[in-house]
C-alpha cells in the first residue's frame, strides 16, 4: 500500500521535485542520523493505547516510515527530493491509516533571533504538511507545532549541530 | 581621627530640619518610600545637566583610570537558583570617579542591616558612568558631614563623594541618610534621609543610587528595575525552563513559572506588574499574561499553529502578537479587556516581532517579504509598511528605546549575529557587540544601557552594553543557561 502511487501522487511528486530525481547517494548519511534522533525516547515512548491503526509499520526499521525527521538548509523550507519519497510514504500511511494523527514539529538552528526562528520553524512544518496533504492526506490528521530553536536535537554551536537541528519531525503519538 | 574643621558653606545634617514623615513614607509591599528630603543646605549651583563640568574638568588632568577589566564581580545573595553574578568587561575612560564611603551604622552590636555603600558602589559602577574608588583606596571614613576633609578626597582624584548612616527606627525598620558632595567645589549636591524596613533596604540602596545618578548625569537612573529572564537547565526528560525576574543588579531572583517544556518571549506590561510569555506547556504555543505579584495568570491566546511575540501596548491595553492561525505567520492585535482581534498584515512572508513605538500608534517588526528578514515599520492598526533596514541580509528581534530615537535589533552578516542599534532619523546601523550568536536585545527604561543574550563557550549568557558601544557587562549564572532578558519598565 505504502509503496503504491496513485496519478495524483506522481503529478504532484513530479511537480514538487521538478525535474530532479536521483535518490539515495549521498544521503545515505542522513539517513542513518534520522533513525538516531528518531530514537529519542521523549517521542517515540509512551505509545501504548493509541493503537486504532497497526504500528507496526512505522516500528519496522526497514520501512521508509522510520524516516521521522526531514532536514533543511539554512533559512529554507524546501525539501529535498530523497525527502519526498519519505514524505510520499508517511502519506501512504495515513491516508491508509485515517485514524492515524501525527504532529508535524518544526525547528530551526540557534542562530538568529528566536521569534523569527518559530516563524521559520513553522513555516517548514507547513512545508511539510503541503506535501503530505498534496498526497491525500487530510488535513485534520495533521497538526503542526514549532518549536524554532527551543528543543535543539544536537547541542553545540557549529554546522555539524545547526544542519540536524534544523529539521521537522515527524511524530506520531 | 579626624580634625574637626569647619568648611565652607556646609552644615552639619543634624543642625538643619529634621526630615519630614508623611504618610506615604511607610515602606511595605511594593511601593517605595516617598522621600523626604533634608533640605539640602545649599542651592544647587551649577549642577543641573547641562554642567558636567566638575567631570569635564578632570579630563583634562588624566585622572581616570581606564579599566578594561574591573574584575568586579559580586554574588548574589546566598547564590540562589537564577541568580546572576555580574561581571564588567570592559570599562569607559572617563567614568565619573567617585568615592563611596561605608555608611555608619550606630546600633551597638548588631551587624548592619545591609551593606548599603558596596550595593549603591556596585550600581555607578554597573551604569558605565562612574568609577567608585575601591575601598581599601577610602583616605578617610566620614558618616557625617562635619568630618570631610575635602582636600583629602581631591589628592585620591575624586570628583564626588558619598557618606551615610543607617539609623534604627523601630521594630525591623530603618533611616538610611546619605550626602553627596561635591569634592572640588567642598560643597553638598544633595542629601536625604529615607526611611525603609530590612526587606526594603536594597530598593533603598538602588534609590539612593538614582539620586545620585540623577544630579550627576542629569539622567535618570534605572538602578530600581528589573530584569524577566529565561534559564535552562538539565537535559533531555529532565530539561528545565523557568522563567524569572530579578533586580537589575542580579539580585533576588523570583521563579515566576517553571515548565517541562519551552517558555519564551517575556514582554512586561507597561507598569511592570505584569509579564506575558508564551508556554509550550501543552506542548503547543500558548500565550499567558501573569501577574508577578500574586502569580495569577490567564491564557489570552491558544490559536493553531503559532501563539508568539507577544508585546505589550505602552498604554497596557492591547498586545501585538504573531499567530498563524490562517496559515502563515501574520501579525495581530488583541483588545486584552475583550479579546478582539484584527489581523494586521496579511502576505505569505513571515511576519513577527511586533516591538512598539513608544508612541503607542506605530510597530516595527521583522518581515522577510523582501526576500530576507528586515525590520519594518507600520501603523497599530495596519497598513502600508516601510521597509527600515537594509544593511547586512538579515536585521530582525526589534526593540525601540524608550524616546522612540533607536531601535536595537539583531544583525546578522558573514555569519554573524550581533547586536545593533538603527537610528531612527540617519537610518545609521551601528553594530555594538562583538559575539557571534547575539540576539534578543532590550533597552534599560532610561536608554542608557542595552541588555540581550550571547554565548560564553558552550553556555548561554547575558552581556549589557551601553547604547554607545563604550561600556559592557557579563551576567552569568553559577550553572546554566539564561536567555532571552527584558528590562523592565519604570514601576511607578
Amino acid at each position: 500500500m505504502k509503496l503504491t502511487m496513485s496519478g495524483l501522487l506522481l503529478v504532484v511528486l513530479v511537480a514538487v521535485m521538478a525535474g530532479c530525481s536521483s535518490k539515495g547517494g549521498t544521503k545515505g548519511d542522513v539517513a542513518v542520523e534520522d533513525r538516531g534522533i528518531g530514537a529519542d525516547g521523549a517521542y517515540t515512548s509512551g505509545a501504548a493505547g493509541a493503537g486504532s491503526y497497526d504500528m507496526a509499520a512505522l516500528n519496522d526499521p526497514n520501512s521508509p516510515l522510520s524516516r521521522r525527521v526531514i532536514y533543511f538548509d539554512y533559512d529554507s523550507a524546501e525539501i529535498s527530493a530523497a525527502d519526498q519519497d519519505t514524505l510520499m510514504a508517511h502519506a501512504g500511511f495515513l491516508v491508509a491509516n485515517s485514524g492515524a494523527r501525527i504532529t508535524l514539529e518544526g525547528n530551526t538552528d540557534e542562530r538568529g533571533s528566536r521569534e523569527y526562528n518559530i516563524a521559520l520553524g513553522d513555516r517548514r512544518g507547513q512545508s511539510v504538511q503541503r506535501i503530505l496533504e498534496l498526497n491525500g492526506v487530510p488535513s485534520g490528521q495533521i497538526s503542526v507545532v514549532s518549536y524554532g530553536e527551543e528543543k535543539p536535537a544536537a547541542e553545540g554551536h557549529s554546522e555539524a549541530a545547526w544542519r540536524l537541528n534544523r529539521r521537522v519531525e515527524i511524530v506520531y503519538p | 581621627m579626624y580634625k574637626l574643621m569647619k568648611y565652607l558653606n556646609s552644615s552639619s545634617p543634624r543642625k538643619r530640619g529634621p526630615a519630614h514623615r508623611c504618610e506615604g513614607s511607610t515602606l511595605d509591599g511594593r511601593i517605595l518610600p516617598r522621600i523626604l528630603s533634608f533640605r539640602p543646605a545649599l542651592a544647587r549651583p551649577g549642577l543641573r545637566p547641562a554642567n558636567l563640568s566638575g567631570l569635564r574638568r578632570n579630563d583634562g588632568f588624566g585622572m581616570f583610570r581606564v579599566s578594561m577589566l574591573l574584575g568586579l564581580l559580586w554574588f548574589g545573595s546566598g547564590l540562589a537558583h537564577g541568580a546572576l553574578t555580574i561581571e564588567i568587561t570592559q570599562g569607559i575612560e572617563g567614568a565619573v570617579p567617585i568615592a563611596v564611603v561605608p555608611f555608619g551604622w550606630t546600633s551597638a552590636g548588631a551587624l548592619p542591616p545591609e551593606n548599603i555603600s558596596a550595593i549603591v558602589a556596585a550600581d555607578l559602577n554597573r551604569s558605565g558612568r562612574f568609577e567608585s574608588l575601591p575601598d581599601r583606596d577610602l583616605v578617610a571614613h566620614p558618616t557625617e558631614a562635619t568630618q570631610v576633609q575635602f582636600q583629602n578626597w581631591r589628592m585620591v582624584n575624586v570628583d564626588y563623594l558619598v557618606i551615610g548612616k543607617i539609623i534604627p527606627a523601630g521594630a525591623d525598620r530603618f533611616d538610611v541618610q546619605f550626602q553627596l558632595f561635591d569634592v572640588f567645589r567642598g560643597k553638598q549636591v544633595a542629601g536625604y534621609s529615607i526611611p525603609g524596613a530590612r526587606a526594603d533596604l536594597r530598593r533603598v540602596a538602588h534609590h539612593i543610587s538614582d539620586i545620585i545618578y540623577k544630579e550627576i548625569t542629569g539622567e535618570r537612573g534605572a538602578f530600581n528595575t528589573q530584569v524577566a529572564y529565561i534559564t535552562t537547565s538539565g537535559t533531555g526528560s529532565a530539561k528545565r525552563y523557568t522563567l524569572l525576574v530579578a533586580d537589575s543588579d542580579g539580585y533576588n531572583p523570583q521563579t515566576i513559572l517553571t515548565s517541562q517544556q519551552p517558555l519564551m518571549s517575556p514582554s512586561w506590561s507597561p507598569d511592570a506588574r505584569q509579564v506575558a510569555y508564551v508556554s509550550f506547556e501543552k506542548k503547543t504555543a500558548e500565550i499567558y499574561l501573569q501577574t508577578i505579584a500574586s502569580g495569577q495568570r490567564s491564557k489570552i491566546a491558544s490559536f493553531k499553529g503559532i501563539n508568539g511575540a507577544p508585546s505589550w501596548s505602552p498604554d497596557g491595553r492591547r498586545l501585538a502578537l504573531t499567530l498563524s492561525r490562517d496559515g502563515n505567520p501574520e501579525l495581530y492585535m488583541l483588545e486584552i479587556a475583550s479579546g478582539t482581534l484584527t489581523r494586521l498584515t496579511n502576505n505569505a512572508a513571515i511576519d513577527t516581532e511586533p516591538a512598539w513605538m513608544p508612541d503607542g500608534k506605530n510597530l516595527v517588526f521583522t518581515s522577510d517579504r523582501g526576500g530576507s528578514a528586515q525590520l519594518y515599520r507600520m501603523p497599530a492598526s495596519g497598513g502600508q509598511a516601510q521597509r527600515l533596514t537594509f544593511e547586512g541580509k538579515y536585521n530582525a528581534g526589534a526593540d525601540v528605546s524608550p524616546d522612540g530615537s533607536k531601535i536595537a535589533l539583531v544583525n546578522g552578516d558573514a555569519g554573524r549575529y550581533r547586536i545593533a542599534v538603527l537610528d531612527v532619523q540617519t537610518r545609521r546601523l551601528r553594530v555594538l557587540t562583538d559575539g557571534s550568536q547575539d540576539e534578543s536585545p532590550s533597552f534599560a527604561p532610561n536608554g542608557s544601557m542595552i541588555i540581550y543574550a550571547t554565548t560564553m563557550g558552550n553556555r548561554e549568557v547575558l552581556s549589557a552594553v551601553s547604547v554607545d558601544g563604550r561600556f559592557k557587562q557579563r551576567l552569568s549564572l553559577q550553572a546554566g543557561s539564561v536567555r532571552e532578558p527584558v528590562w523592565s519598565p519604570f514601576s511607578e
